[in-house]
């Protein structure tokens, strides 16, 4: 149960300053020594403002970016010495979904394309041919409440609430095991954004997948995560269970944080 | 019992796009007064922002076209004013403040500057606030509007701000350049300001800074103001009445504690359960089925009936009046229930 998927050890990243037409800009130390460690089938929500580092930790994650000291590890194995050939075959298995469901589709794509692209970039893992891959994609995208009959429309015929669920199936197609999402609702009005988090809900309930949950917005990450680490300018400040850190915040950062989040009291249906 | 500060009046409005005229604005009236904040909520689309820009006249027509209503502001109707009167208006009467604060200021020149621009434009109209003789010159005028600045600037909580009226917009962060806004917007002392999403684009612990600035601002300038947002969690904390927004309509409104306490339009309801609180249970989150109805042919009868869980046969002829439920508190919809019946 608590196996541990994917763990952080000790990463710092360090942007060196670029030499420029206007001098010299500062050092800056996005991540400083971040431990933390998500267990398989948990959803584990990252919580901080903006600047940071959720982006940069997002990033090195998934390998897009090279932590200047650390690890890490994705079931005992260390990212940064896989090789590239190794990496691609891995990457099938951790998937990412985009903040913004407008800038994340490819316009000039159908939502067939859309959704076998990954599987034909992972055919050698996934060995699916053509009519197979168009079976799984009619397949993920009634899983993520869509139908058939969206199959050959494009981007532009969906609103976000849709588009997101586009992109939710592209990010399945592989058949990952872990999902990084990366604000996956805030660029969505509230409404559309409870459709997408019960999805997101009843999607890892049948498939078994584990999140990481990047989000700045503590009502969705109390809701829909187990556990969650607060980061303030490149440190874990705080992680724990969600409901002791929103009942008990231990540090002076994490009561300010949960202090300030503007809250309506909901009264029964009536 | 005087006029009151802003009074909108069965506002239509439309919108000419290449597939045909849409009806962003469906009647809506509005009443603010003096020291009352406004919530307009509603989601993408449903014309809060179109209101907000509406009562300061800064759409441009065509395409805008205003087929019925009046705005009045303190007795004068803004649809009928020319544009020099309006101008005057801006900044003096009705100050904006709009969500993102790095695209509103000119990265080019000095905070200071900027600021400066606005007092000298605003005392052409109001001499009173730079606070120097009449017939002062120039550079005295000048020098009174930068005092006039720095006084804002510390106002909206910059420290140093006499060294900061010689920043440039760059060197401020998200939440200091909003303060710059808001003061921007303050130093003409209007009567009536209009935010729309203000803290939007900030992170939620400068969110918090900014509302309570902008909620002490009321009360030391017996302002009104319209917060136009689509947060409730924002309206709840910080205004004192709501106007929830639908499709171009105002379906509900009234003071926020009757409003949030007891909703009675089907649509606020479904907004309200849309928003994960403290005791929502995983996957028991209740979303809204459907989408906004097409403005170019909006559904017969209420807008909303087509995704309303109560919807009846009744629903689908004629737009729903607003029904009174309680103090000041109205719902547009057919169902509701005076406050008699409705709760004993």
């Amino acid at each position: 149960m608590s196996e541990i998927m994917l763990e952080i050890d000790d990463v710092s990243k360090i942007y060196a300053g670029k030499r420029g037409m206007f001098g010299r800009s500062h050092m800056v130390e996005a991540l400083k020594h971040v431990s933390l460690s998500v267990r398989r089938g948990e959803s584990f929500g990252l919580v901080g403002e903006s600047g940071s580092g959720k982006t940069t930790l997002t990033r090195s994650i998934l390998q897009l970016e090279r932590p200047t000291s650390g690890r890490v590890l994705f079931e005992g194995m260390d990212l940064g010495q896989l090789s590239t050939a190794e990496m691609r075959w891995l990457r099938a298995r951790i998937q990412i979904v985009f903040q913004d469901p407008y800038a994340s589709l490819n316009p000039r794509m159908s939502v067939h394309d859309i959704v076998t692209e990954p599987m034909l970039i992972h055919r050698e893992t996934l060995g699916l041919n053509r009519r197979q891959r168009t079976e799984r994609a009619v397949e993920l995208l009634s899983l993520v409440g869509l139908g058939a009959q969206h199959l050959y429309r494009h981007p532009h015929e969906f609103s976000g609430g849709q588009r997101q669920r586009i992109c939710i199936a592209r990010a399945l197609a592989p058949g990952p095991d872990l999902l990084v999402l990366d604000e996956p609702t805030s660029a969505l009005d509230v409404s559309v954004q409870a459709q997408v988090l019960n999805l997101l809900c009843e999607l890892q309930d049948k498939l078994g997948l584990t999140y990481f949950f990047i989000s700045h917005d503590l009502g969705v990450v109390r809701y829909l995560c187990d556990r969650l680490a607060l980061i303030y300018r490149g440190e874990i400040v705080e992680q724990g269970d969600c409901a002791s850190v929103f009942d008990a915040p231990e540090t002076e950062y994490a009561r300010a944080l949960i202090g300030a989040m503007p809250e309506v009291k909901v009264p029964p249906a009536a | 019992m005087t006029a009151p500060l802003l009074s909108i009046r069965d506002l239509h409005l439309s919108m000419s796009s290449y597939d045909g005229k849409a009806h962003v604005l469906n009647g809506i009236d509005l009443t603010v007064n003096r020291g009352e904040i406004w919530g307009l909520v509603g989601e993408s689309g449903c014309g809060k922002s179109l209101t907000g820009l509406s009562i300061s006249q800064l759409l441009p027509s065509p395409p805008a076209d205003y087929m019925a209503g009046e705005i009045m502001l303190e007795g004068r109707d803004m649809l009928k004013l020319p544009r020099p009167e309006l101008q005057k208006l801006r900044g003096n009467r009705i100050g904006m403040i709009f969500q993102d604060p790095t695209t509103n200021l000119n990265p080019a020149f000095r905070i200071g500057d900027q600021l400066v621009d606005v007092a000298l434009a605003a005392a052409r109209w109001k001499p009173g606030i730079l606070d120097c003789p009449p017939g002062a010159g120039r550079s005295e005028r000048k020098r009174a509007a930068r005092k006039l600045a720095r006084d804002m600037l510390e106002r909206v909580g910059i420290p140093d701000a006499g060294m900061r009226l010689d920043s440039y917009p760059h060197q401020f962060s998200g939440g200091m350049r909003q303060r710059v806004l808001i003061a921007m917007a303050l130093i003409g002392r209007p009567d009536l300001l209009i935010a729309d999403e203000p803290t939007t684009a900030l992170d939620v612990s400068v969110q918090a800074q900014i509302l309570k600035l902008l909620k002490g601002c009321v009360a030391d300038y017996d302002m009104g103001v319209i917060l136009i947002t689509h947060n409730l969690g924002v309206v709840a904390e910080t205004c004192s009445h709501v106007a929830v927004m639908y499709a171009g309509n105002i379906v509900e409104s009234g003071p926020v504690a009757a409003v949030i306490e007891r909703p009675e339009h089907p649509y606020t309801r479904a907004l309200m359960a849309s928003i994960p609180t403290r005791d929502t249970r995983r996957g028991m989150l209740r979303g809204l089925a459907g989408s906004v109805p097409n403005l170019i042919t909006p559904p017969p009868g209420c807008r909303f009936a087509p995704r309303c869980p109560h919807a009846t046969a009744a629903c689908m002829t004629g737009v729903p009046a607003p029904v009174r439920v309680g103090r000041d508190h109205a719902a547009a919809c057919i169902h509701a229930k005076e406050p008699e019946t409705a709760h004993v």
